[in-house]
């Protein structure tokens, strides 16, 4: 009996280690900058080229840093999810408009609805590599001292916001 | 109408032509040690593949982006403290050795030393369990025989 016991207990633990490893997303990455200070940049706003914006501008409130563009597919699955949080004036939205011509992203938000408060164009993805951005979209929960609080990957869905973005922009938004 | 279309299907290939990776930096040199420091890396995009031979779009910006950071003098190291620093030990073909990596660096030596341990104990208890056999001088001999018949052929 008991020389069956040790390779049943073997290869327990090992179909245990497989199953957990079967409900792990091997795309999300840990990012090394959740609770580091946001990387600061500055450009042009989509639809107001003359003018930059920088997180730095944000200082004081809690927002969402939102990485789209016009030519990513899973953008789409998550658009109205944010065109809905938008309305409920919760918590601003920013985007950046990652690797994009900014005729494609004003045509695709023009066609979407936009729901953010203003996007940036990061033409070359150099802010992207800065936020460790490898694969859009991408969110940034970044609270009042602008500081990087929450990173999500892929796109944001009504179970994510419930579950995790709103509980945790609520709690920032107290401090 | 028909003719046409298969003119146009047979011109295809004209425009199917693949362009060379424009990836070469005017300096060879440069662009060998970015290629040696691009080995080392992964690409986030295609998990897999080394930023090196990764042809995502991603992998084509942060060659660039080593690249840059070579021609501004950072060293190997720096540049990859660097990419560390934006997309974690992920990056990293190698892992750290560190608190949480040390089940990975260690755990298969001391699976080693596990198994080699039970098996010395198990031939230990062998050895015990099977009885010295007791024979008789004749019964030695004939052994030695049947053995010594078996070596010749």
């Amino acid at each position: 009996m008991s020389r069956f016991l040790l390779p049943l207990v073997i290869f327990i633990v090992l179909a245990g280690f497989l199953f957990v490893g079967l409900g792990l997303n091997p795309r999300e990455v840990p990012s090394p900058l959740i609770d580091k200070p946001a990387p600061a940049f500055a450009l042009p706003q989509l639809h107001n080229e003359q003018k930059n914006f920088s997180p730095a501008d944000m200082k004081g409130q809690v927002w969402l840093l939102n990485v789209w563009a016009s030519w990513c597919v899973s953008c789409r699955e998550e658009h109205p999810v944010l065109m809905e949080l938008a309305q409920r004036n919760i918590v601003p939205i920013y985007g950046l408009d990652y690797k994009d011509k900014p005729e494609d992203g004003k045509m695709w938000l023009a066609r979407g609805g936009d729901p953010y408060v203003l996007s940036v164009m990061d033409r070359e993805g150099r802010i992207g590599i800065d936020y460790g951005v490898y694969g859009v979209p991408e969110t940034y929960v970044i609270d009042k001292q602008g500081v990087i609080r929450y990173k999500h990957i892929g796109p944001v869905t009504q179970l994510s916001l419930i579950e995790k973005i709103l509980p945790l922009v609520a709690e920032l938004q107290k401090k | 109408m028909k003719k046409l279309l298969i003119l146009m299907f047979c011109l295809l290939p004209v425009f199917a032509h693949a362009g060379e990776a424009q990836d070469m930096a005017k300096d060879p040199v440069l662009e060998k040690r970015m290629i040696g420091l691009a080995e080392k890396l992964r690409c986030l995009v295609c998990q897999n593949e080394s930023l090196a031979s990764s042809h995502a779009d991603l992998a084509e910006d942060l060659r660039r982006e080593v690249r840059e950071l070579m021609q501004k003098g950072m060293s190997d190291q720096e540049i990859m403290d660097y990419l560390v620093a934006r997309y974690g030990d992920f990056v990293l073909y190698q892992p750290p050795v560190k608190s949480y990596t040390m089940l990975l660096w260690f755990g298969p030596f001391a699976l080693l030393f596990v198994a080699g341990l039970g098996l010395v104990m198990q031939l230990r208890k062998r050895r015990e369990t099977v009885p010295e056999a007791n024979l008789t001088p004749e019964a030695h001999q004939r052994a030695a025989a049947l053995l010594n018949e078996e070596e010749k052929s």
